[in-house]
Parts: C-alpha cells; sequence; structure tokens
C-alpha cells in the first residue's frame, strides 16, 4: 500500500436509506433519554427513525461529567483512588486495581504475594456482580419487568456483605493502595467467600434454567446487533462484546498481570458477535470465574497484604509516565499516568471501556427497531460514570 | 518485539521525510514514545497499522496532555495488537505548534475507528482540532461552552459558597470579597 | 371527641382516640386521613442520575423492600410521580433537564435530595461541570447524607418524609404548595451560557449562606 494512497474512512456500518416519498411520510427524530428508564443512566439516544426502524442514532452523553480527570491533576495519587470507586460504580474493586497497577508500573513498586491472590479473589467477585446484574438489567431492557432483577440484586447482595465486612463500604469500597491492598481479610472472610462461591454454580444453574433457552430471549435477541471482527477490533472494542464475535484477546491471558498465570481457566468465545451472544459470553465468563475462585480462596498463601516500603502518602514516583490497564468486568479499563516529581500527577487520564465500546452504537442500531436498540444497549453493558468520568 | 529505537530506524527508512523521533521515558516503567511530524502522521499510522510484522490493529487510549510550560498541546496515542498480542504498547505523540492559533492535528480515526470519540473528546476538553474527523463537536460539555476545560490555565467560574473552615485556600479566597465571575473566555482559549 | 380537631390539638385528642380504637370506634380529622392517604403511597420517578441510583434500586429490591412504604410503583412519567428522589450527582449539563422533570410533574410533590452529590455537589464539588446541589434549582424536602447512603438510610429519609406529610396542615399559610394560591408554578429552567449555567442558581429557592468574613488571617 502506498504512503499517498489513503484508503477512504473506515465506513461507519450498513447505511440504512430511509423511504420518504409521498407513501411513506417523513421521518420521526426523537430523543431517547436522558431521563429513560432503559438508558443506563444519563444517557441520551437522538434517533432518527423510518417508521419503526433506525435510520440514524447519535449518542449524547456528557450528562454525568464530572471531571474526574481535572480532580486528579489537583488531588494526590491517593487521593485519587476514593474517586476512581464512582467510575463504573459497579465495579469498584476492578477501578481500584487498574489505578494500583498504573501507579505501580510508575513507581516501580512491588506488590506481596497474598494481596494479588485477594486481588483475584476481589475482582472476580466484582465479575460475578457485574455480569450478574447485567443479565438482569438485560432482561429488564427486554421487558421482563422486575423478575429476573430481583434474582440478580438478591446475590449482588451477597458479594456485597463480603465487600462491606473486608472494606467497609458496599459499593464505594476504596481498597487497593499502591503496593497492596488496604488491610487484610478478616479470620472468617475467606470461608464466607468459599460459601458464596460454592453456592453460585447453583444459583447460575437456576438462572439459566429460567432463561437461558427462553424462546422470547431467543426471538428478542438472536441476529439483533451483529459485530463483526474487523469493525470490532478496528473500534477499539475490549471485553466480552469483543469475544462475542470471535476474537480471543482477554487481557488476563494477554497481559498476564497479577498472578492470572498460575490459574486455569478458558476464555469463551462466540460465533455470531450478537446481542444473545454477548449475553452467553458473559453467563460463561461467569463460571469461569468460579473456577478461577475455587482455586484462588484455596492456594492463598499466608504473609503480608502490603509492601512495607510502600509509600501512600508520601507517594512522590519519579517523573515519567506509565499505561496501565487490566481486564475489567467490562473490558479494558485503562490509568494512563505522567509524572511531574511532584505529589499530584501531571496528567491522569482513565481509559474508560463503555466509551470506546459505544464507538459502534450507531451501527448496530442501524436498521433494527426502536425496541431493539433498548436490547443492545443493554448488552453493551455501559455504566455512564465511566462514559462520562 | 523491537525497542522505540528499532522501531524509529524502520519508519525513518520507510519515510525518509518524515519527523521521527523517540521520546525517553525516564521512570522504571520504560514506555518511550515516538513522536511524529504532523505532516506524515497518517502515513505512519497506516504504516504500523498494517505492517505484518507490527500488526497494530487496536488502538487504545487517545489523549490530550497540555504543556503548559513547554507551550504546546499534545495527542497521545496507545497502540497494541490484537493479531499479535504479546508486547507493551507503542506510544505515538503528535504535538500542535502552540497553544493559540496553531492546534491543528491530523485526525487518525480513519486508520483506528476508536479514536473517534476520545478525539471528541480531546477537541473538546483541550482545544486540539482534529482535521478530516468524521463528526468533530463537543462530545462532554454543552455546544454553547467557548472554554476548553482541562487546560492547565483554566479558572472555573466562581459558584461555591463561602465555608468557615480552617482549609488555607477558602481562607485566603475569603479575605477580599469574591471576584465577579469572568465576562470573556480565559486567555489562551483558541478563537 | 368526635370533632375534627386541626392536627395542633391531635396530640391532646390522641389519648381520647386511642381509647376510642380499644373499643373499636375509629375517629379522625379530614386532615389525619388526607395527609395518611397521602404519605403512604407516594410514588417516586424512576430517575436515577450516578451511583446513589443503585442503592435506590436496591433499596426496591427484595432486600429491602420500598414497596412496604408504599413506594413500590416506580413510575417513568414525570406526570404520574409524586417523589423525585435526585440520586447522583446533577451536572451543569443536566440541571435544566431535572428542573423540567419538576415542572413537569403535578403538585402535591416532594423531592429528597439523596447523597451528598445532590445535597452540595459532594466529593465532585470543586467541579467545571457539577451543580453544588440541586436545592440550588429545585425546593428540597429531605436531605439524605452519604456517598452512597445506604438503603436503610434512604428508607429512614422516605419515613422522614412521609412523617413531615403526616405533620402538614391543610390550611393556613403553612399549608403545603398545592392548597396555597400564592406559591410558584413553573419553576424557571437555566439555560446554558459560555461559562456556566444562566442563571447559575434560582434566587427564589435557595441564597448563599451569610460570609462572615474576618479581615485577619
Amino acid at each position: 500500500m502506498s504512503a499517498s494512497a489513503f484508503p477512504p474512512p473506515v465506513p461507519p456500518g450498513p447505511q440504512v436509506r430511509a423511504v420518504t416519498d409521498e407513501f411513506h411520510g417523513d421521518l420521526l427524530e426523537i430523543s431517547m433519554g436522558p431521563h429513560h428508564p432503559s438508558t443506563h443512566g444519563v444517557f441520551r439516544m437522538q434517533a432518527t427513525l423510518d417508521g419503526e426502524t433506525v435510520v440514524k442514532l447519535k449518542p449524547v452523553f456528557g450528562y454525568l461529567h464530572r471531571n474526574h480527570e481535572k480532580l486528579g491533576e489537583n488531588t494526590s495519587y491517593l487521593g485519587s483512588m476514593p474517586y476512581t470507586d464512582r467510575l463504573d460504580y459497579f465495579c469498584a474493586m476492578t477501578n481500584n486495581w487498574a489505578y494500583a497497577l498504573s501507579a505501580e508500573k510508575l513507581a516501580g513498586q512491588a506488590v506481596p504475594e497474598r494481596a494479588e491472590y485477594l486481588r483475584v479473589i476481589l475482582a472476580e467477585l466484582t465479575r460475578l456482580l457485574n455480569h450478574t446484574c447485567l443479565a438482569g438489567f438485560l432482561l429488564q431492557d427486554t421487558g421482563a419487568s422486575g423478575t429476573p432483577l430481583m434474582y440478580a440484586f438478591r446475590e449482588r447482595e451477597k458479594i456485597l456483605d463480603l465487600f462491606e465486612s473486608l472494606s467497609g463500604s458496599r459499593m464505594m469500597c476504596n481498597f487497593q493502595r499502591f503496593g497492596g491492598c488496604r488491610t487484610d481479610a478478616p479470620a472468617d472472610w475467606l470461608a464466607r467467600a468459599g460459601q458464596l462461591v460454592d453456592g453460585y454454580g447453583a444459583f447460575l444453574d437456576e438462572f439459566e434454567a429460567l432463561i437461558t433457552g427462553n424462546e422470547i430471549l431467543l426471538a428478542r435477541t438472536q441476529g439483533v446487533g451483529r459485530l463483526s471482527a474487523a469493525l470490532a477490533v478496528s473500534a477499539g472494542v475490549t471485553g466480552p462484546m469483543l469475544r462475542a464475535t470471535g476474537v480471543a484477546y482477554d487481557l488476563r491471558k494477554v497481559d498476564g498481570y497479577g498472578i492470572y498465570p498460575r490459574f486455569d481457566f478458558r476464555v469463551p468465545l462466540g460465533d455470531h458477535g450478537d446481542t444473545y451472544d454477548r449475553y452467553m459470553i458473559r453467563v460463561l465468563e461467569m463460571r469461569e470465574s468460579i473456577k478461577i475462585l475455587h482455586a484462588a480462596l484455596r492456594e492463598i498463601p499466608a504473609g503480608p497484604v502490603m509492601d512495607p516500603k510502600a509509600k501512600l502518602r508520601g507517594f512522590r514516583p519519579k517523573p515519567g509516565e506509565a499505561y496501565g490497564r487490566i481486564e475489567g468486568p467490562k473490558g479494558e479499563i485503562g490509568f494512563y499516568l505522567i509524572s511531574d516529581g511532584g505529589a499530584n500527577p501531571y496528567r491522569y487520564r482513565v481509559r474508560p471501556p463503555s466509551l470506546v465500546n459505544l464507538t459502534i452504537l450507531e451501527d448496530l442500531c442501524l436498521g433494527h427497531t426502536l425496541a431493539d436498540t433498548v436490547v443492545i444497549l443493554g448488552s453493551i453493558d455501559i455504566v455512564l460514570g465511566e462514559v462520562d468520568r | 518485539m523491537e525497542t522505540a529505537e528499532q522501531l524509529r530506524d524502520r519508519l525513518q527508512a520507510q519515510f525518509p521525510a518524515a519527523e521521527i523521533a523517540v521520546v525517553p521515558n525516564p521512570g522504571p516503567a520504560a514506555q518511550h514514545s515516538l513522536l511524529l511530524g504532523a505532516a506524515h502522521a497518517r502515513a505512519v499510522a497506516l504504516f504500523l497499522r498494517d505492517d505484518p510484522a507490527l500488526a497494530l490493529d487496536y488502538c487504545s487510549n487517545v489523549t490530550g496532555v497540555d504543556w503548559l510550560q513547554a507551550g504546546y498541546l499534545e495527542a497521545v496515542y496507545h497502540l497494541f495488537s490484537m493479531a499479535r498480542p504479546q508486547g507493551g504498547p507503542v506510544v505515538i505523540r503528535l504535538r500542535t505548534g502552540n497553544r493559540t492559533d496553531q492546534v491543528t492535528l491530523p485526525s487518525l480515526t480513519p486508520v483506528w475507528r476508536s479514536c473517534e470519540f476520545q478525539e471528541r473528546e480531546a477537541f473538546d476538553l483541550f482545544g486540539i482540532r482534529f482535521a478530516d474527523h468524521p463528526d468533530l463537536r463537543r462530545i462532554l460539555m454543552w455546544d454553547e461552552f467557548v472554554d476548553h476545560p482541562m487546560r492547565k490555565d483554566y479558572v472555573e467560574p466562581d459558584d461555591y459558597e463561602w465555608e468557615p473552615t480552617a482549609h488555607h485556600e477558602v481562607l485566603a479566597k475569603a479575605r477580599p470579597p469574591a471576584p465577579a465571575p469572568p465576562s470573556g473566555p480565559p486567555e489562551g482559549t483558541p478563537p | 371527641m368526635s370533632d375534627p380537631a386541626p392536627a395542633s390539638s391531635a396530640a391532646a385528642a390522641a389519648p381520647d382516640r386511642d381509647e376510642l380504637r380499644r373499643h373499636g370506634i375509629l375517629l379522625t380529622s379530614l386532615e389525619e386521613l388526607y395527609n395518611w392517604g397521602r404519605s403512604h403511597s407516594v410514588w417516586p420517578l424512576q430517575f436515577g442520575l450516578a451511583c446513589c441510583a443503585i442503592e435506590m434500586i436496591a433499596s426496591s429490591m427484595a432486600r429491602f423492600d420500598i414497596a412496604r412504604f408504599g413506594s413500590e410503583v416506580f413510575r417513568p412519567s414525570p406526570r404520574q410521580a409524586d417523589l423525585l428522589i435526585v440520586s447522583g450527582t446533577v451536572t451543569k449539563k443536566m440541571a435544566p433537564q431535572v428542573v423540567r422533570l419538576w415542572n413537569q410533574m403535578p403538585e402535591p410533590k416532594y423531592c429528597i435530595a439523596m447523597g451528598a452529590c445532590a445535597i452540595s455537589g459532594g466529593p465532585f464539588k470543586q467541579g467545571y461541570n457539577v451543580l453544588k446541589g440541586i436545592d440550588r434549582f429545585i425546593p428540597v424536602d429531605i436531605y439524605i447524607p452519604g456517598c452512597p447512603p445506604r438503603p436503610e438510610a434512604l428508607l429512614n429519609g422516605l419515613i422522614a418524609l412521609q412523617e413531615k406529610i403526616r405533620g402538614q396542615q391543610l390550611t393556613g399559610p403553612e399549608a403545603p404548595p398545592h392548597l396555597r394560591a400564592d406559591a410558584p408554578g413553573d419553576y424557571p429552567v437555566p439555560e446554558f451560557g459560555a461559562h456556566d449555567l444562566l442563571p447559575p442558581n434560582n434566587p427564589a429557592v435557595w441564597a448563599p449562606p451569610a460570609a462572615a468574613r474576618s479581615e485577619t488571617a
């Protein structure tokens, strides 16, 4: 390919031509959101409809832009840790870990082994929590109003009880530190976590028996919002949404951060890239997470959870920059930190998986009906705290 | 994976007219970056994406940085490869001429679709204009907003109520009467 | 004993009413009955902004069960809702929408500011896009601190609101807005300005607290 011939810009997916003649009538432009029961937060979709079919869709957000990155520049490194809880507010533990990992890369800080195991346990519990809630919300979006969500939140409460007894807060855990974890797990915490994980397989069986083969779900989600692998890679889509298209890219295997190489788990891949595949990938990932949790809870060694040489309040990394990322439940969550040697970062950037996954929302929704739009958005799994920061 | 110097040499051989320099990263992370001149940036980016040895088909992170002291804005791209997953990021940087009127950089959205929203955010918050971006408009702030809030010299509107705490900055602010909100855009915003 | 006594003398009449109730005779005042009916079926609007919304959803789920308090039905349309639970950070971009929703809710309506962000901007107070509290534009009845407040705290706030409703007098200057002719109708919706909202707050509803500035450091 010669350097002077630029290929045309990546086309935004199948163009749906609207039919506007005297017989068919005008196009209807509606604004779904920012206050809407199905948009997972303050998210707005400006959709142009030809009857019921979507011919154009522009996402609008920023309604929850809380200048997290500016606050990061004005706060010390440790002071930003509670703010990372509030990014993806379902998955506080993994946000904390991503930030701690980036800061540890920036400073060259080591982490003791027990802390690594504890981080893996908490991250996988968060993955269970997130995927369970996603299943509940997705079914809520298809119209199964309330009941699957009740089951999902029932399990979520059990996991939140564990988080509360460990970190003091249900949702905003603020638990990871640069060099380990804030405190060690209480004496019976690991036993209780083991009991929860033992019972989770039975809950998933019960849930799947009700939902997975359900013909209404199949009719609503199969073939809806098909994403091709090439477009997914080009659009930077990560997480279960990418793996549903068949691309085997899971940072737990690719980067092998923490101690994930020690665990034996598979990465489920999808065939079609439609909404049903995205849902099933998450269910299968939950089963793999249970395997990891069993192994981690069995093998966790004794020892300190914090590196004794780690600095917390006096954390002043040398000038430099680092980009650290982990496989969060929604995709690749990364933090890019530039240090100028001071107590505050010079540049503090969050790479939000939900924002980048939304790049192809219009491509997925074109040609579908408005009701499918809601289901497609539900399967992308966005959280506005992360999209807007 | 090749080092930044080797990559720079290979790119320079491929594009003799391009300006490519290695920006060393002093910290322990050792993620060195390549500084590209704006004129050939898109050609280099296409090469990075399509070269079979590199196959950097995944642009993970696009962000802006405001170097106030040095007097320019910067767009930083973190590139990974999904086809060849092993290896750290290849980081490329593009710099604007200054912070006032020469703030245009070539958009890399035609190369990696993932740059679309993130370049819009860099435009919104930093004021970097990306040429040939398919839809360059504000993404997080409202359209009538004129400032670029992530710049280091942005002054936010004074809508705090005064709180009687011992906090140093609040005390300093409370001594004279609070100034009126700025009537025009802060200095440094492009026209 | 059986006259419809106003609420101020309800305390004095209550022992007699309790006595009668034990004998199976139920007496009440119009005001008590009206307020009791209103307070026990407050329907919230399905409105969540940020993290506090998840705790609000958790409070409507099986473990905490807001349905016990009559608030099971979260209405998606503001025309059918009584209660606006502002749960989460109100940004300046979202503030006009919140005020519009408040205007669209019919009287009697109540507002709960749930979480530190809705009360005063919370941890994001130092923010160019953060509205430092929703009470700058609409009147708030109950403030629930926390970040996020536990679902039990939200239920406590709801109970406090119910007590407030039950204590309202139907006549006189303390009557709720929907029974007074001089109460404001629509609250002004702010516009997007070049740097900030226009106006940045609603002076009829909120005024900055009086600053006691000292001349010395």
